[in-house]
């Protein structure tokens, strides 16, 4: 067995990808706080029956409508319900609504994306065409229509808050396509007979994978936006629903005697959004070495 | 220049009618209709029937939409199922108050938002910086129809300087206005900071100060026309996203613009006054689009000669 030819030396190996995204990442502060509030949401949303044990329903006609005190830390609302317990409680429903708008997202906008920028010509034009349509709706009118038509509900609203934001995963998937497409290892697939699943599947999608995770960052904190402003129009999650949107629904009618109720489910949206957009400049900047700062 | 903004106008067009033929088809393919919205579920197949005909809902659905578009080609966009008066003129009684309350908004959001930014960038990575950017990225994150209960509980409620609601004068519209242009500050801001300091990075900039122009001079002669350009296109890009958006704040207010218009409209399916305005905000993006471009070009001589 003959030796394989010696490599020429190439001097120390350059740090890989993913050592260079991780160094630049751990760098952006704002990005770790992110990432730290996420993980602490993670862990009330699944210690939410430990947190607040009398769970988001529990009435007490006796202590209505009672402002924050020691023993109520956010106040009660109109039925006596602990309302920190009932925001700990619609953690559960934002994360649910994040994961889910961003797994149906990406299902559509990945798969649509990848079947644009590899088949090209007619499919290309039909899929871009429907992205261009889907992106030319003022947010929120196209779900609001959906929702009017399929009924109010969460379920509803999450999915056509869905069904009406994987367009820029779509544009950022064809994009990436179009500029893997040319490379050897692709190539070195159509030239030894990959059919077209493999190529997109084996070959396309994990190149694709970088720019969707960011980007599926960067539009959780609109999923989560969009799905409470549907609860707030009374379109969304319905009564007894934690869900913050709604909660703050029910904060606007007692807006006159009972500002706690709008205050607080408010403030748990913010600091989620605060979050995720943090994690998602960080990422951002951190795959994007032009940018950072 | 002026061909170049015709065939972006022309190119628009397939997408506007596509947008009206989406708006269509949930219409029409879901259950409910505006026969029962108006008649209620008691009333007798007769009386049904004869108000879908009236209406034109007993036709087969290509020939109502071909219809509806033939009609609107000529600027005849029928009269609206709730309120029995024309399209037209509903919208237009609806348009001021949206041009007012996003303008105002928009006003908002680059006073504040520019100077915030230019602020951050000259200070990059120092406590300032930091500062401004964690309160843009505050108010980025704040979900506008909250901030909407929070002023009027504030300003409204607890002080009582402003009204609740209602949109009867100047007073009516300073809630509104901050709720909706409050969060524009963050966006304007992170860009106005991101775009300042590329702006800082180029070769010109080098070059004014090695002359030695004052540090002021070069941020207000250089900088700030260069990293004006991107926010200026991006205020003319977002202004029908901010008509869309300014449904939920239009409808805590009771403000009467065409954001709450095209929120009851959707409620109680009155196709006529949907289609109507998802067309005019359709094509308010087509031409905030050129606007912006146009802006761009005024500010920017080089992209004046690109359009040319």
């Amino acid at each position: 067995m003959t030796a394989a030819p010696p490599l020429p030396d190439a001097g120390p190996a350059p740090p890989s990808a993913a050592a260079l995204f991780w160094r630049r990442f751990r760098r952006h502060r704002p990005a770790l706080f992110g990432a730290a509030a996420i993980l602490l949401l993670v862990a009330v949303a699944l210690a939410a029956p430990l947190i607040a044990p009398q769970g988001f329903d529990a009435q007490d006609l006796s202590q209505m409508r009672r402002p924050p005190s020691a023993e109520h830390w956010f106040g009660t609302d109109r039925y006596g319900r602990d309302l920190f317990a009932r925001v700990v409680s619609g953690s559960r429903i934002a994360l649910f609504v994040a994961a889910v708008v961003v797994a149906i997202e990406l299902a559509l906008g990945v798969t649509l994306g990848l079947l644009a920028g590899w088949f090209g010509g007619w499919t290309d034009r039909a899929i871009s065409a429907l992205v261009d349509l889907v992106w030319a709706f003022p947010p929120l009118v196209l779900a609001l229509g959906i929702v009017a038509a399929l009924g109010p509900g969460l379920t509803n609203a999450v999915l056509a808050i869905a069904v009406t934001s994987w367009a820029p995963f779509a544009r950022i998937t064809r994009a990436k396509v179009l500029s893997l497409r040319g490379r050897d290892y692709v190539e070195t697939g159509i030239a030894i007979g990959e059919g077209h699943g493999a190529i997109l599947l084996r070959y396309l999608l994990p190149g694709v994978l970088g720019a969707n995770l960011v980007m599926s960052t960067l539009t959780v904190p609109a999923a989560i936006l969009k799905t409470s402003a549907l609860s707030f129009l009374g379109l969304g999650a319905q009564p007894p629903s934690p869900d913050w949107g709604a909660i703050l629904n029910e904060g606007r009618e007692a807006m006159r005697d009972a500002w706690w109720i709008a205050a607080f489910p408010g403030l748990a949206l913010i600091l989620t959004e605060m979050a995720f957009n943090f994690l998602g400049d960080g990422l951002r900047d951190a795959l994007d070495p032009r940018e950072g700062g | 220049m002026l061909i170049r903004l015709l065939w972006r106008l022309l190119a628009a067009v397939p997408v506007v009618i596509g947008v009206t033929l989406i708006a269509f088809l949930i219409l029409h393919l879901t259950p409910g209709d505006p026969v029962e919205a108006i008649l209620g579920a008691r009333a007798t197949d007769e009386a049904r029937a004869a108000l879908a005909a009236e209406l034109g809902l007993d036709r087969p659905l290509p020939v109502q939409y071909l219809a509806w578009l033939g009609r609107a080609l000529t600027g005849d966009f029928g009269t609206s199922i709730m309120t029995r008066t024309g399209v037209l003129e509903t919208i237009g009684a609806r348009l001021p108050y949206t041009l007012w309350l996003t303008g105002s908004a928009f006003a908002i959001g680059l006073a504040l938002g520019i100077p915030l930014g230019l602020y951050a960038a000259t200070r990059q990575n120092r406590p300032g910086d930091h500062l401004a950017m964690g309160a843009a990225m505050a108010l980025y994150s704040t979900a506008d129809f909250w901030l909407a209960l929070m002023l009027t509980i504030v300003f409204a409620i607890w002080l009582r300087w402003l009204p609740v609601s209602g949109a009867r004068g100047w007073e009516h519209l300073v809630l509104p206005a901050l709720a909706l242009g409050l969060p524009q500050v963050g966006a304007v801001a992170r860009l106005m900071r991101a775009e300042t300091i590329a702006a800082l990075r180029e070769d010109y900039v080098l070059t004014a100060r090695a002359k030695g122009l004052a540090p002021g001079a070069v941020l207000r002669g250089h900088v700030l026309r260069n990293a004006l350009v991107p926010v200026v296109t991006w205020a003319f890009l977002a202004l029908p996203w901010l008509i869309g958006g300014a449904v939920v704040i239009e409808q805590v207010f009771a403000w009467p613009g065409m954001g709450q218009l095209m929120y009851q409209a959707i409620l109680r399916k009155d196709f006529p006054v949907i289609q109507a305005l998802l067309l005019f905000i359709a094509l308010l993006t087509v031409l905030s689009n050129i606007l912006g471009d146009l802006a761009a070009a005024a500010i920017d001589p080089r992209i004046r000669e690109g359009l040319a």
